[in-house]
């Protein structure tokens, strides 16, 4: 058995990891204050060419002609590609781990469902060059209805964005339209209730903004690899994408990234470099593709919109009973992120509270708005701001402290969750004390003893009646057919409940995609 | 396209390029002179990374045309060390965690300059005026106006 000697590296390292309540310094703190961290346009390649794309100016048309021959002659001009240049031109960001299916071309071809969607990439000798070019680009659009909101987008007769989901809203599962929880009987609880307060909350897309806009360059390295400089935040997962693209094995790349200027979820998308790679394969030069400013602001992906309906049953005693949610993810033209950010809505309700019956559906809908991606907590922060709005609300209307009324909502160990999950290491309690203390709020003595190690489980951990359901719920407006459906369905069938957690492997996708690996947040099931 | 000969200072030593016209001062730097500390945040004077000193006088490089700078001194982040040694500034940013993403701080860092080399003990309301035309998009403003304080209390104490 061969051993380290780590007596040799024995100063630098101790294993000692003890490192809370210590400030540490930034392992790039130093490149940070001398200007020397390697962003990705601190490259400056030798011959390098520079790639900007044509964008839709239409939010959904048909795309009859695309004229390039005026640009393929205009000064500078290399390359144009279009997108039946682009070896693989459809793909969706999760089908890396078999969730979706490829919805999104790399460049338009028939159609474009966004203003601003890529539709042919310029390789020009300078910038300036390529925008001249982008200026001869004729395009013969041919206008389509449009559909910008969630719920118009569900209606029947909607324009459908999307032929990959006819319904506007993403398949979960092959079978259904959207994340569906059930506990208890919301319906009967809210029936019998005090009080019912229901109410609607919204929140628009939010662009993350970082300094340093998104982009990369590609250059030919030797022995037919190609050498990346990305802003990417997800290194290994630009990887994968850039291979499917290109229908070329993955080690063909060397990807450099790690040093981003301001992420926040908006890198995540590898939006510049299967062009970029593919500009630099097309010409065998280094290509670089950096969005301008606009171009970040515009059509960059923002974090998605949302919007949610909480109606909640609550007794005199400030005990709440029930509670139904509604809710809309609004994920833009394409999936990219939004079908996760969706099952993290649902994972999350009915918030951390032990609430006995709980109602929720949450869709992910396709709208003609700029794809949204992730961001900061994306999924939760907007379930999060209408819950605890509610919360308020609900303290008002019974007359109760906000935080008291929280404490006594609060999950304790030992409850039962919604998701039929026992609640472990509780805390919220906890926090909500502590944050009265720290803000000099006052709460009553009771509350100050309550704790979430105490007075939990028990009959809260009991799994309650959920009956089946027996009808459509009258304001679901995913039950209505829209026209665009491309086979008759048969009867619907009240949808069952989402596969519990330790069910095997949820149905796979017909066609198998690169790097088939579970991802236990997505799929609720263990990683193998 | 024509391209004019440009000739100035640049951290205290002659540089000499050729330039097509409208070029900016961003792009003069980065591209041609290779110094790539200034960054590109907007490219329209809205976000401070691309800021530099022309005659000591802040300046957006992004909306300098590089020609208006012939026979000046222009200085960037790559010409603040003494040597090896960091300025006060870099260091009073590394000791006050005054950067996270580093995308703004060379910006961020000239602006600063720019203030203590015209008012060695600013006040905190002198500090914010100063960066007020940074973006830092990670929100890390009270860390750097710190920093900036230090930096200034530093120098005095030094003096």
């Amino acid at each position: 058995m061969l051993e380290l000697r780590k007596d040799i590296f024995a100063d630098e390292r101790d294993d000692n990891l003890k490192e809370i309540g210590k400030p540490t310094q930034r392992q790039d703190m130093l490149g940070h204050v001398t200007g020397t961290s390697p962003y990705f346009n601190d490259h400056m390649l030798q011959g390098m060419l520079h790639l900007k794309v044509v964008r839709s100016t239409h939010s959904h048309a048909r795309l009859r002609r695309i004229d390039t021959s005026e640009a393929e002659r205009a000064q500078g001009v290399r390359r144009i590609i279009r997108g039946a240049d682009v070896p693989v031109n459809l793909n969706t960001l999760l089908s890396l781990i078999n969730f979706g299916k490829d919805d999104e071309p790399s460049l338009a071809v028939d159609k474009v469902r966004y203003k601003g969607e890529p539709i042919v990439a310029i390789v020009a000798d300078s910038e300036r060059e390529a925008f001249e070019a982008i200026a001869k680009v004729k395009i013969d659009y041919e206008p389509l209805a449009t559909v910008f909101d969630v719920e118009d987008a569900l209606k029947p007769g909607a324009p459908v964005v999307n032929e990959v989901y006819p319904r506007n809203t993403f398949t979960y599962h092959e079978t259904y339209d959207r994340q569906q929880l059930r506990f208890g009987d919301a319906d009967r609880a809210l029936a019998t209730a005090d009080h019912v307060l229901e109410q609607r909350y919204q929140m628009s897309p939010i662009e993350h903004a970082p300094t340093e806009t998104n982009g990369s360059i590609a250059a030919p390295d030797t022995n037919g690899r190609y050498i990346v400089y990305t802003s990417t935040q997800a290194l290994f997962f630009s990887v994968d994408t850039c291979a499917k693209i290109l229908d070329v094995p993955s080690n063909t790349f060397h990807f450099i990234g790690g040093t981003v200027g301001g992420g926040f979820g908006g890198k995540v998308d590898t939006l510049t470099e299967p062009l970029c790679i593919l500009g630099a394969m097309l010409t065998g030069r280094p290509v670089r593709y950096v969005f301008g400013r606009e171009e970040e602001m515009q059509y960059g992906p923002p974090r998605g919109a949302e919007r949610i309906y909480i109606k909640d049953g609550v007794m005199r005693d400030g005990r709440i009973v029930a509670r139904n949610i509604r809710a809309y993810f609004d994920s833009g033209a394409y999936t990219r992120l939004s079908s996760y950010a969706a099952v993290k809505c649902a994972a999350h309700l009915p918030g951390p509270y032990t609430i006995p019956n709980v109602h929720g559906d949450v869709y992910c809908v396709f709208t003609n708005r700029t794809p949204a991606t992730a961001m900061r907590g994306f999924g939760v922060t907007a379930m999060d701001f209408a819950i605890e709005c509610q919360m308020d609300k609900l303290a008002h209307l019974v007359g109760m402290d906000p935080m008291e009324f929280r404490i006594l909502n609060a999950y304790r160990d030992g409850d039962m969750k919604a998701h039929r999950r026992e609640a472990k290491n509780t805390a919220l309690i906890e926090c909500v004390q502590v944050a009265a203390e720290k803000a000099k709020w006052p709460i009553r003595e009771e509350f100050r003893r309550m704790s979430s190690r105490k007075d939990g489980g028990g009959a809260r951990a009991a799994i309650p009646a959920t009956p089946p359901e027996s009808h459509a719920p009258v304001a679901a407006p995913s039950q209505q057919r829209t026209t665009y459906d491309r086979a008759p369905v048969a009867t619907r069938e009240p949808p069952p409940p989402p596969p519990p957690p330790s069910s095997p492997t949820p149905p796979r996708p017909n066609a198998p995609s690169h790097g088939a690996t579970r991802f236990s947040s997505v799929f609720g099931t263990r990683r193998r | 396209m024509a391209k004019t000969a440009l000739q100035f200072r640049h951290n205290g030593r002659d540089v000499a390029i050729f330039v097509d016209g409208g070029t900016n001062l961003l792009v003069a730097l980065r591209e041609l002179i290779g110094d790539m500390t200034p960054k590109f945040g907007c490219g329209q004077g809205g976000c401070g990374a691309c800021s530099v000193l022309v005659d000591g006088e802040l300046h957006l490089s992004c909306l300098t045309l590089a020609e208006t700078v012939a026979g000046r001194s222009v200085e960037t982040l790559d010409g603040i060390k003494d040597g090896p040694n960091l300025h006060p500034l870099q260091r009073a940013f590394a000791d006050n965690f005054a950067a996270q993403c580093g995308y703004c701080t060379p910006g961020m860092l000239m602006a600063a300059k720019a203030l203590l080399d015209r008012n060695p003990s600013p006040s905190r309301d002198e500090v914010v005026e100063a960066i007020s035309g940074n973006i830092c998009r990670c929100t890390g403003y009270e860390p750097i106006i710190n920093a900036v304080l230090a930096a200034a209390s530093g120098g005095r104490a030094r003096a």
